[in-house]
């Protein structure tokens, strides 16, 4: 458990940031509800000159109105999803690759400990802070709502499926940052390879807005996890759901595998 | 008993050779010398060792167990001191120390302090705040605070001052006097020759030679150097003279046979002074390079 405890004090000090910074997002786009929903007629006719396809980029093709609290919930929702994407690609590409980037490895691998205890309090402490952020987008995603949606009700079912997509969402990263690590050398610049994978994965998504079809989307898990489709359906698209726990299990195994045969070099 | 037994060890980086069946033995209680320039394989061979790399075939035994099947039950024994010394930099020395004690089952905390003292480590100060020789300074404390039974040295003086040096010997012979084995790796000959019983000779991924210090040193091997004004070192070119040089009336050679052959010889000729001495670990170990 001790490194576990070692990890934890580690992500508590920048995860403060990542959860105020979700309160934050999700409070700024709330706030201004009341002003959409009011004037929702106005809001409907600015949207409907706006090309579609732009529209579409933004995860609000499917005709969502927003005057309504989940319509415009979605177009929040979007940016928590982005937020999310980049913190778990991070924390994947990050927690087996620091000890070598920072040269600590040659510390931690010479000590009485299993590779396969390592793998485990490693993965547990940032499947715990990425536990954390998910609670923060709960609690933030219910008092927001609450507190600007007004007179206006909301299906909550909807809303409890999109979170509780979250998990899934966010270890689909983490593992995709996992895999790339074991199977590379070395991983230089953590941040930048969390940004493109997040920022790469989103842009993918609404490339396959824009010009139709699901190819492009089977690779992208913000279209398995589309707020838009799982608000106004109140359900997750089983067939999506299962590509993503797929890919998961494929990452986490061959990772773990290749992990526990890694040879760390020196210098 | 062994504490080290190394059978046919080998590791190619893909296609690159790391080493190539390294094969002995470190008996218990010795303090033994791995030396070799650097990129021989030294410490491809410590790594695999301690199981932060995997051998292409062959197999290490430390404490008569496999090193890679129980690796981490092997390492609750070992202490080892890397050559580039590198620890979480936001932390304090303290916790550091705190942190490599809560990986053995045992209360170190006494020993921390001792072994710091000794050292004169400062306990208070952030690891990215230390100069390098301090953070050697560490290193050595958190390698051997839980009193290992075996400790592998991977060129562990480079950063440290003539002083710290001697006291981290001193640290390192109490040890071995407790009964600890020493596994000291380094291609600063002078090192080993005062402190080890056996050494391990490695060149390009191999070892060439292992053998008892004395026997390497008194391979019966003699440095002569012999002075005078006219010497004549035709006179040398008999059997067990090798590298005979001769500059500004001085001879300089390596013998290796009858001693008063050699002093019937030089006692042929006019000469101002002579030296016969045993020749530096360094100069024997040059004779294995060549």
């Amino acid at each position: 458990m001790n490194i576990y405890k070692f990890e934890i004090k580690g992500y508590f000090r920048t995860l403060w940031i990542w959860v105020l910074s979700l309160f934050a997002l999700l409070f700024m786009y709330m706030a201004f509800y009341p002003i959409m929903s009011e004037d929702a007629m106005m809001m409907d006719k600015i949207l409907e000159h706006y090309p579609e396809e732009l529209l579409k980029a933004f995860g609000m093709g499917e005709s969502i109105s927003f005057a309504t609290v989940l319509g415009y919930f979605t177009f929040t929702f979007v940016f928590v999803q982005l937020c999310l994407a980049v913190q778990s690609a991070y924390y994947g590409f990050n927690f087996l690759s620091v000890e070598e980037r920072e040269l600590t490895a040659d510390f931690l691998y010479s000590k009485p400990v299993t590779r396969r205890s390592i793998f485990f309090q490693k993965y547990f402490a940032a499947a715990t802070a990425l536990l954390i952020s998910d609670i923060a987008v709960w609690i933030g995603s219910f008092l927001a709502i609450e507190i600007f949606r007004g007179d206006n009700s909301y299906e909550i079912n909807n809303l409890l499926i999109l979170l509780a997509s979250i998990p899934i969402f966010q270890v689909f990263f983490f593992s995709v940052g996992l895999i790339v690590t074991t199977l590379s050398k070395k991983i230089s610049s953590v941040i930048s390879y969390a940004m493109a994978l997040s920022f790469g994965l989103y842009i993918l998504n609404a490339i396959r807005s824009i010009v139709g079809g699901e190819l492009l989307g089977m690779i992208s898990p913000y279209y398995y996890f589309e707020p838009g489709y799982i608000l106004m359906h109140g359900k997750l698209n089983l067939k999506l759901t299962m590509i993503a726990v797929t890919i998961i299990l494929i990452s986490n195994i061959i990772g773990y595998r290749l992990y526990l045969k890694r040879n760390i070099h020196s210098l | 008993m062994n504490i080290i037994e190394i059978n046919q060890l080998t590791k190619f980086y893909g296609k690159v050779k790391g080493i190539e069946n390294v094969s002995f033995n470190v008996k218990e209680g010795e303090i033994f010398g791995f030396i070799g320039p650097n990129g021989a394989g030294k410490s491809t061979t410590i790594r695999t060792l301690l199981g932060l790399i995997f051998p292409t075939s062959g197999s290490a035994k430390l404490f008569g167990k496999d090193c890679i099947e129980f690796g981490s039950k092997i390492r609750s024994e070992i202490g080892y001191l890397p050559s580039e010394v590198f620890y979480y930099e936001k932390m304090k020395v303290k916790d550091l120390l705190k942190y490599s004690a809560s990986f053995y089952k045992k209360d170190c905390t006494k020993r921390i302090n001792e072994l710091s003292e000794i050292m004169e480590l400062n306990l208070n100060r952030r690891i990215e705040d230390l100069s390098y020789g301090n953070k050697k300074k560490v290193g050595i404390v958190q390698g051997l605070l839980h009193e290992p039974k075996l400790i592998m040295l991977d060129e562990p003086t480079s950063g440290l001052d003539p002083l710290m040096q001697q006291k981290f010997f001193d640290i390192i012979s109490e040890e071995n006097k407790k009964g600890s084995t020493v596994f000291f790796s380094s291609h600063i000959l002078s090192e080993v020759q005062h402190l080890c019983n056996r050494v391990a000779i490695i060149k390009d991924g191999h070892v060439i030679k292992v053998e008892d210090i004395k026997t390497l040193r008194e391979d019966n091997y003699k440095k002569v150097t012999v002075k005078g004004e006219s010497l004549d070192s035709n006179l040398y070119s008999f059997e067990g003279v090798s590298q005979l040089t001769s500059f500004d009336h001085m001879l300089n050679f390596f013998y290796k046979g009858d001693v008063n052959f050699l002093i019937e010889t030089i006692g042929k000729q006019k000469v101002q002074d002579i030296l016969i001495e045993d020749p530096s670990l360094e100069e024997i170990f040059m004779h294995y390079y060549k």
